[in-house]
């Protein structure tokens, strides 16, 4: 009766632990050796210092462990340390990643591979700790890489690439990873762990180079400027962010190489999307009930996927536009709000509707919202985002309005 | 093809660890015939407060298609098993997140089972456990209640007789030998652990409990408001302030109709009202200002508000005036204080034999002298685990080291 999909590892190779998203980054952080870690607690984000403090505390890893006074603090500590040649985490969650804002917005002109851990979580008032994405998305337009992930496995995965790309030359760029609070955060899943002689193959150093702040390196950082200096800073910018492309494909590919697994696609997981009819698109573990709900409405005879999107900063335009435009109808499911915004939709939704604009075929897209908070997304909400999605296909046209789904009313 | 779906009820704080400690182990235990599996608490019950029921979970299942379709849920709607680490939660639980009162049975699936640890026969059990409207078996391991704290954690063995019963009760997902495995291997199990969990196997009573048996009473609820029904700004309408008991004296606060919070006490205060003083500490004192002014001057403890923290006790100044009690030996929330007016007599005998019953003075948290937890440690297990000879019973030692 039993059936095991998967055989136990062999000895030397990986390990199996149950273990939740929170502490899979933290064997992730052990395995990249990082030097400085900087923790202000806020839930749900807390469960990841904890995890590292534990693996230092245990000898597993040798780091300095600063608990600053504030995330305003926190942050602004491993900006220098990564100045110096550190290799650094941070992370935080909704007001307090709100609280460091400052110098959130510093330290991309600094080209500073920071990596941060973002325990998506609702902002106040009223004081939650369920997820939403609007943290996160704070720092959407000021050059940090962003990405959101769903599995325990994925979070370790992607904390290891994470290091390798930020890290790279052509990017120096600092990057967030995005998990759901509660869904991933404090679930504990079976998750294959590494062994580090495998991650010192993938990951190498990190060198700061002429960057270095170093006595034997004379430089100043961060000197004021003016309106003769700015926007080619920003243009600077745009052009690191724009190699990141190239950077996070080789990644993806090297990662392959050497652990045996990891996606062929970086950029979003398509799941059942081949003949898909309506396509769904999400961020997150919002990818469970839609998964689970797909396959139930598959089994009557609707054709129907789900897209996935683990990068949203740099967004992968081209690629999300082949992989929609030949949907009948699409349907995007925010967990995020953008009050506002055109047509009052989610932040995501209106990232597909600019990105599609200049595609050759433009199927119905309807934008929702849902599971804010930390809502349960249900099946249910699932059915109902798809029967009006296969409505919009039928009409061969979508009412941009946007819907609230799971809403008491 | 098929999933078994367990939920932890346990107290905040206290038993955090413990909970934590059972649903991995039916994870990695069922991981010893290849299943697949998933541990998590209840976010919403997060943080957690002293004594406020919370919820773990673990799922189990043959595939991981099977898992993720039993996942994809904020929480299960349905358990195959209701382990409940504390009988005083037979009463019903309500997580400190406004849900309104659930009977300990709610989630239970029809012919699931309910496995409690607890001294109590199993009718004095129902007594406080809620009427189902299906059949189910009520699984008991004869031990008290294990209470720790955050940082500590009670080397009682409750963790593994829990998996060893578990083994009894779902033989399908967690086999005898896969439970023993997997508490050998464990960073906090042993040898002596795997011993106790096959004792509690051996031992587990279980009884059919059928849908005319339990306590009848409907527990409370309350529908929640439509987004438009919703005040706007953040904002909730303050708690009335309170009237007089009667005849313009005496003082009874309003209190949230939305959290009552009384299923988070594990002892309550029993008190003398012919001893008492009326120096007022206890109702000042009292976090959750529990106490009515009664028209006499003396302090009723309202049984609705009461979370049993024990503060009035220690503050009272009048030997034995205030004594906390076990929660297990009370049946209902009635007024001390209305039972004492009407027959001080019968209010004195009664008085007499709940303070007078030194198994239910112990405290449930916290100890009143030192040296006292080697002492019920040993005790604990000499009744129910296996007999300690020397030490605190073991864990893996080569865990402990670097």
């Amino acid at each position: 009766m039993a059936v095991a999909t998967r055989p136990a590892p062999a000895a030397a190779e990986d390990k199996e632990l149950l273990i939740s998203g929170s502490e899979a980054v933290a064997e992730a952080l052990t395995l990249a050796d990082i030097d400085v870690v900087t923790a202000y607690p806020i839930r749900p984000y807390d469960t990841v210092m904890q995890a590292i403090a534990k693996k230092i505390a245990n000898g597993q890893l040798v780091a300095e462990y600063i608990v600053a006074e504030g995330e305003h603090s926190q942050f602004e500590i491993v900006k220098h340390a990564s100045t110096v040649g550190a290799r650094v985490f941070c992370g935080s969650s909704g007001v307090g990643w709100a609280y460091a804002m400052e110098c959130l917005v510093v330290t991309p002109p600094l080209r500073v591979p920071m990596i941060a851990l973002v325990g998506n979580r609702a902002l106040d008032d009223p004081g939650a700790f369920g997820v939403e994405h609007n943290d996160a998305l704070f720092v959407r337009d000021l050059g940090w890489l962003l990405c959101w992930i769903d599995t325990s496995q994925e979070a370790l995965d992607t904390t290891l690439i994470a290091y390798r790309v930020a890290e790279d030359r052509r990017v120096f760029l600092p990057l967030a990873i995005s998990a759901d609070g509660a869904f991933l955060t404090h679930s504990q899943a079976l998750t294959l762990v590494p062994p580090k002689e495998k991650v010192d193959r993938f990951l190498p150093r990190y060198n700061r180079g002429d960057l270095l702040l170093h006595p034997d390196n004379p430089i100043t950082v961060a000197p004021q400027a003016n309106e003769d200096w700015v926007i080619e800073i920003r243009r600077q910018n745009n052009e690191a962010m724009a190699r990141a492309y190239t950077v996070i494909e080789e990644a993806y590919a090297e990662f392959r190489r050497v652990f045996g697994r990891g996606p062929e696609n970086p950029w979003f997981e398509e799941y059942m999307t081949e003949d898909a009819e309506v396509i769904l698109v999400g961020m997150g573990t919002i990818s469970l009930p839609i998964k689970v709900a797909i396959r139930e409405m598959r089994a009557k005879g609707r054709k129907v996927g789900l897209v996935r999107l683990r990068w949203f900063r740099p967004f992968p335009t081209d690629r999300l536009v082949a992989a929609l435009s030949g949907a009948q109808a699409l349907g995007v499911i925010d967990r995020d709000y953008s009050f506002g915004s055109p047509f009052g939709s989610g932040v995501v939704a209106n990232e597909i509707r600019a990105a599609l604009y200049n595609a050759a075929r433009r199927p119905p897209l309807l934008s929702f919202i849902c599971g804010l908070g930390g809502r349960e997304v249900t099946l249910e909400d699932v059915y109902k985002a798809t029967e009006m999605c296969y409505g919009a296909a039928k009409a061969g046209k979508s009412d941009p309005k946007t819907h609230w789904l799971g809403v008491r009313e | 093809m098929a999933a078994l779906i367990s939920e932890i009820v346990y107290r905040g704080i206290f038993q955090k660890n413990l909970a934590s400690r059972i649903a991995r182990g039916i994870v990695l235990s069922a991981r010893k015939s290849g299943r697949w599996g998933i541990a998590f608490g209840r976010y919403g019950d997060s943080p957690q407060r002293n004594g406020i029921p919370a919820k773990d979970f673990a799922i189990v299942a043959d595939t991981n298609e099977e898992l993720e379709q039993n996942m994809a849920r904020y929480e299960p709607k349905h358990v195959d098993i209701t382990v409940c680490v504390d009988d005083t939660l037979a009463k019903g639980v309500e997580s400190w997140a406004w849900y309104g009162l659930q009977p300990i049975n709610r989630l239970t699936v029809p012919n699931g089972t309910v496995l409690m640890t607890s001294l109590q026969s199993v009718g004095e059990l129902l007594k406080d456990i809620h009427r189902r409207d299906a059949p189910y078996k009520l699984a008991l391991i004869r031990a008290k209640a294990s209470f720790s704290g955050l940082w500590v954690y009670k080397e009682d063995h409750t963790e593994v007789r829990v998996l060893g019963a578990l083994a009894k009760i779902a033989p399908a997902f967690l086999s005898l030998d896969g439970v023993s495995q997997a508490i050998a291997e464990m960073e906090w199990g042993s040898d002596l652990k795997v011993a106790s969990a096959r004792k509690a196997y051996e031992r587990l009573e279980t009884r059919d409990v059928k849908p005319t048996e339990g306590n009848a009473e409907i527990p409370y609820s309350f529908e929640m408001p439509k987004w438009w029904e919703m005040r706007e700004g953040v904002t909730i309408p303050a708690i009335p302030v309170g009237k007089p008991k009667e005849d313009g004296k005496g003082y009874v606060p309003e209190r949230n109709p939305y959290f009552k919070k009384f299923t988070t006490r594990t002892m309550r205060p029993v008190v003398n009202f012919d001893t008492c003083v009326k120096c007022t500490l206890c109702w000042i004192q009292c976090p959750d200002s529990c106490f009515d002014v009664m028209p006499d001057g003396t302090y009723d403890a309202n049984m609705e508000a009461c979370c049993g923290c024990g503060v009035c006790e220690a503050v009272c100044p009048v030997e034995n005036c205030i004594t906390m009690v076990n929660e297990s030996v009370f049946e209902d929330n009635a007024s001390q204080w209305e039972m004492w007016r009407k027959d001080k007599d019968r209010y004195r005998s009664w008085m007499a034999e709940k303070i007078g019953d030194k198994k239910a003075t112990v405290r449930s948290h916290g100890f009143r002298f030192r040296g006292q937890y080697e002492q019920e440690l040993v005790a604990d297990l000499d009744q129910g685990g296996v007999e300690i000879t020397a030490g605190i019973p073991g864990e893996n030692a080569q865990h402990k080291t670097v």
